[in-house]
């Protein structure tokens, strides 16, 4: 699997480290439950399809970036740096 | 029919062309006592043991393709029980306790082999925590032993311990009772076992959805129509979360490829199954003379079930370093599994928030050593209503009581195990 880094082109998968679906942590403040803990902490999110998520790359040029890949068919669709300010405008 | 040496000599004779089919393709039926959704090894051993042990045989197993398709019969094989936890230890010797004898009671020859598993060490630190483990699994009634040295070399006289390394070989945790197992044998025998008792097993016909009422199971939605039933499992291994998401449940994995490859056949030279854990690979030879070796997941969620290139080198590198006469041989075969891997790298296995339905899920790449004893406990589990003991550590609502089991301390995140 090669993945498209907007700052180094597209790379071999085995120089990245991955870092999971790219997903807001839920309101955890006032929360008194453990489900809402739970849910933000083990949540499975494991779509079968397209999932947004991040990668570092290590072996590179060491920026978090967020793809939108395929869970089935390995395409990368989407392909930009993880910190929206560091993205170009 | 009863397998014997009789019957081969008589079928030989008539040129084998009189085998009865081993299962046959039973009408499924608007109702049933039990119905277990998906048709690996763990759903069909829960069949088996229904059966056996419980006497309940209206019972339908839903495979939505074709029994040991899945990770049954991707998988490399191994058995073992040298964990240190006492949850994962207790089920795992108690499933090496029925491969034992398993063979037999089924008439169906698993090929099983306790020909040794050594788990080798890299530091002093490294066998330090090795005899942490070999301790904790005496004290539990098992066999373990540290091996260094001379009595290593003698274990296993492939390995090269001498010259400066990256990843020298300071010893090993071997578990003589350990060894491999013909994977698709397994789910043959229990479905034979299964079918013969009278239990439906029903191939292409993936289970669709649930319906609940009140907070209760009372049907399992089929590719070929309802079912009726208050007791079901779901034990679908890679395809765990989608099947749960159908019954509202949200499971704490992630599905993610794990890869085995295997070599051209040579005489024997290895009789044990051999770990290293500079990175991970293991090496076994089959009887008949491949090479079976696997390592980690490819590290991220995948359906695939296609492996990436990288994580083939990766093993292949370790391969060599433990073996370096394996540079010699090529790769005949590879192919990946889709593994269901939790947040703390352990199964779950008991009931759920909805009366009557049961999950058996998270077995990831060490499942199939586990067969045995999670069908053997779940069918307590759906035939009596009562949860077995053994059961007990592996609850789903372990991540939300801070119980989680996490065998290898590597850390809370899927991709890690
Ligand atoms: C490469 C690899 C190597 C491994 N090596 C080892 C090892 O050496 N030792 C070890 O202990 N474990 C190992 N494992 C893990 C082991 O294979 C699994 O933990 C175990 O097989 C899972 O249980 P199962 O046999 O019931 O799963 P499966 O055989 O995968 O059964 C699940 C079944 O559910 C069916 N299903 C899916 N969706 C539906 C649906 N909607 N309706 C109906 N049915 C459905 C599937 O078709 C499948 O047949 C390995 C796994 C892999 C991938
Ligand atoms: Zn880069």
């Amino acid at each position: 699997m090669l993945i498209p880094c907007p700052f180094c082109g597209h790379r071999d998968q085995a120089e990245f480290a991955y870092g999971g679906p790219a997903r807001a942590l839920p309101e955890l403040d006032g929360q008194d439950g453990t489900h809402a803990w739970r849910t933000a902490l083990y949540s499975g999110y494991n779509p079968r399809g397209p999932v947004t998520e991040l990668w570092f790359h290590a072996n590179g040029c060491e920026s978090w970036i967020q793809i939108t890949r395929d869970t089935v068919t390995h395409r990368i669709t989407r392909s930009c740096l993880a910190n929206p300010r560091e993205r170009e405008p | 029919m009863t397998y014997s040496a009789a019957a081969l000599l008589g079928h030989a004779i008539l040129g084998n062309k009189h085998w009865p089919a081993i299962l046959n393709t039973p009408d499924m039926r608007s109702s049933y006592d039990v119905v277990i959704v998906g048709g690996g090894g763990h759903g069909l051993a829960t069949a088996h043991y229904l059966a056996a042990n419980h006497g309940i045989t209206d019972v339908a197993v839903i495979e939505a393709a074709w029994i040991g398709g899945g990770n049954t019969a991707r998988n490399t094989g191994i058995v073992r029980s040298d964990y240190l936890l006492n949850s994962s230890f207790r089920l795992k010797n108690f499933a090496l306790g029925l491969w034992n004898d398993l063979s037999r009671q089924l008439n169906f020859n698993l090929m099983y082999e306790p020909r040794g598993y050594v788990d080798l060490a890299h530091s002093d630190d490294e066998l330090e925590r090795f005899t942490l483990r070999a301790n904790a699994m005496r004290l539990r009634g098992a066999e373990a032993e540290i091996l260094t040295g001379d009595a290593l070399l003698a274990r296993v006289p492939q390995l090269d311990l001498t010259g400066e390394k990256r990843f020298p070989v300071i010893g090993a945790l071997a578990q003589e009772a350990g060894g491999v197992v013909r994977h698709d044998a397994v789910a043959w025998g229990f479905a034979r076992s299964a079918a013969s008792a009278g239990i439906h097993i029903i191939q292409n016909c993936p289970v669709t959805g649930f319906e609940i009422t009140g907070g209760r199971l009372s049907a399992v939605r089929t590719a070929l129509g309802r079912v009726a039933c208050t007791r079901a499992l779901i034990t679908v291994a890679g395809a765990s979360t989608a099947l749960a998401e159908m019954a509202g449940l949200d499971l704490p994995l992630n599905s993610i490829n794990v890869q085995a490859l295997v070599t051209e056949p040579v005489n024997p030279v290895l009789d044990a199954v051999v770990n290293y854990n500079a990175g991970l690979c293991y090496a076994s030879q089959t009887s008949k003379g491949e090479f079976v070796l696997g390592g980690a997941t490819d590290g991220y969620t995948s359906y695939a079930r296609r492996g990436n290139f990288g994580k083939i080198e990766d093993v292949l590198a370790r391969a060599l370093q433990i073996f370096p006469f394996l540079s010699r041989l090529r790769l005949m075969r590879h192919w990946a599994g889709t593994a269901d891997i939790t947040f703390d790298g352990n199964a779950i296995v008991g009931r759920t928030e909805v009366e009557g339905l049961m999950i058996n899920a998270g077995w990831g790449y060490s499942g199939f050593k586990a067969t045995p004893a999670a069908g053997w406990c779940l069918a307590e589990l759906l035939g009596t209503g009562t949860l077995p003991e053994l059961l007990v550590p592996f609850s789903l609502n372990r991540f939300e009581t801070g119980s989680e089991q996490d065998d290898a301390g590597a850390g809370p995140y899927p991709w890690l195990h």
